[in-house]
């Protein structure tokens, strides 16, 4: 490891600490909004940081096969990467009939509706999210538009995990879970900075 | 009736009946079987990426199709498969997001079955099933007694390749 450059599989508590940080602001401003947006109370938990070997991503966010919906955004500018909402599908769909103010029972499948408001809701929480980091660390992020899919988690995560795959055997999980017990609101808030990019955020913070 | 074993991502495993072999949740990754139907010996891979040669880090071989089928092949071979008899099917490969741009990183899963194919191909191992491509995850299940690679996705019914 060289002195100027942090390789994520080589960081220490305190870049764990600074991660946690910044990322418990961002999904703080994130879960703020969907508070106001569903007009309900929402509490988050303080962000994990974990590095996960492959073989275990999956078992994060509870199985393999558990079906979530998966909101995707790729992320450009000073930090590069992706960031992932992850909700259960049943909350998922609760979360847009709340807002759109329709039956919260007799779930299944999503009508197209329910799908474009879903993408909308994943584009503010995110952007919310997205905004206070930028806002912390002072640097430019560019998020693409959302992209959704509905299906097993691990089918999903290994859309990010290719990414970390090219570098190791382990994936950089800042996650995030958040709930509202009544309405069981709930899921994560996973960002996936590219390797070069931890390098980026550390800097601007004035760790390196 | 035998145990399932578990391949996880980057991860390889053999297989012997009464067992069965799976893999959970393949995304754009994609799971390799190969076997030798009168032996009976097969051998599951799940493949992240489709060529160690553009990587730095190629510790992990079972991440790779180059390496990973490479490897699945010569221990297949240990457990006293005969050659000339081993067939391959292969699932997985799906592009998760429908993404409207043409960014190379995101078509991972065609160029990952792609890259299966040829290095099966190079082995001289023929592929006789195939489930690739597509927008959906697949849970696959491989029964070496029988030949028979079960194929699971969401909202679809369960089916055999």
């Amino acid at each position: 490891m060289s002195n100027d450059k942090v390789e994520f599989t080589q960081m220490d508590a305190m870049h764990y600490d600074v991660l946690r940080e910044i990322c418990n602001i961002g999904a703080g401003n994130a879960t703020t909004a969907l508070a106001k947006m569903l007009n309900v109370k929402v509490d988050m938990q303080v962000p994990k940081v974990d590095l996960v070997d492959f073989k275990n991503l999956a078992d994060v966010v509870g199985g393999a096969e558990t079906v979530d919906v998966g909101i995707l955004l790729m992320l450009e500018g000073n930090v590069e990467g992706m960031m992932m909402f992850i909700l259960e599908k049943d909350t998922a769909q609760k979360m847009v009939r709340m807002l759109m103010g329709m039956p919260l029972d007799d779930l299944g499948e999503f009508s197209e509706m329910e799908l474009s408001a879903l993408q909308e809701v994943g584009n503010i929480i995110t952007g919310a999210y997205l905004s206070a980091l930028s806002d912390l660390t002072k640097m430019y992020i560019n998020a693409s538009i959302p992209y959704l899919a509905i299906d097993m988690v691990g089918a999903i995560l290994s859309v990010p995990a290719i990414e970390f795959g090219k570098i190791g055997d382990k994936a950089l999980l800042i996650q995030t879970e958040f709930g509202e017990k009544d309405t069981n609101v709930n899921g994560y808030f996973i960002l996936i900075p590219t390797p070069d990019s931890y390098d980026t955020i550390f800097k601007s913070l004035g760790l390196l | 009736m035998g145990e399932l074993i578990k391949v996880g991502m980057a991860d390889a495993n053999i297989c012997l009946p009464p067992d069965r072999i799976t893999t959970l949740g393949l995304g754009s990754c994609i799971g390799v079987v190969i076997y030798d139907p009168i032996k009976k010996v097969s051998g599951m891979v799940h493949i992240m990426l489709p060529d160690s040669t553009k990587i730095q880090n190629k510790e992990n071989r079972a991440k790779f199709a180059d390496t990973g089928i490479e490897d699945l092949l010569a221990n297949i071979l240990a457990k006293g498969a005969i050659k000339r008899n081993l067939v391959a099917k292969i699932a997985g490969g799906a592009q998760m997001f429908a993404f409207s741009t043409n960014n190379d990183m995101l078509k991972i899963g065609a160029r990952n079955a792609e890259a299966c194919k040829s290095v099966l191909a190079k082995f001289g191992i023929p592929i006789i099933a195939e489930d690739t491509g597509a927008n959906f995850g697949r849970t696959i299940e491989f029964d070496p007694e029988t030949g028979q690679l079960l194929v699971r996705c969401v909202g679809k019914n369960t089916y055999y390749i």
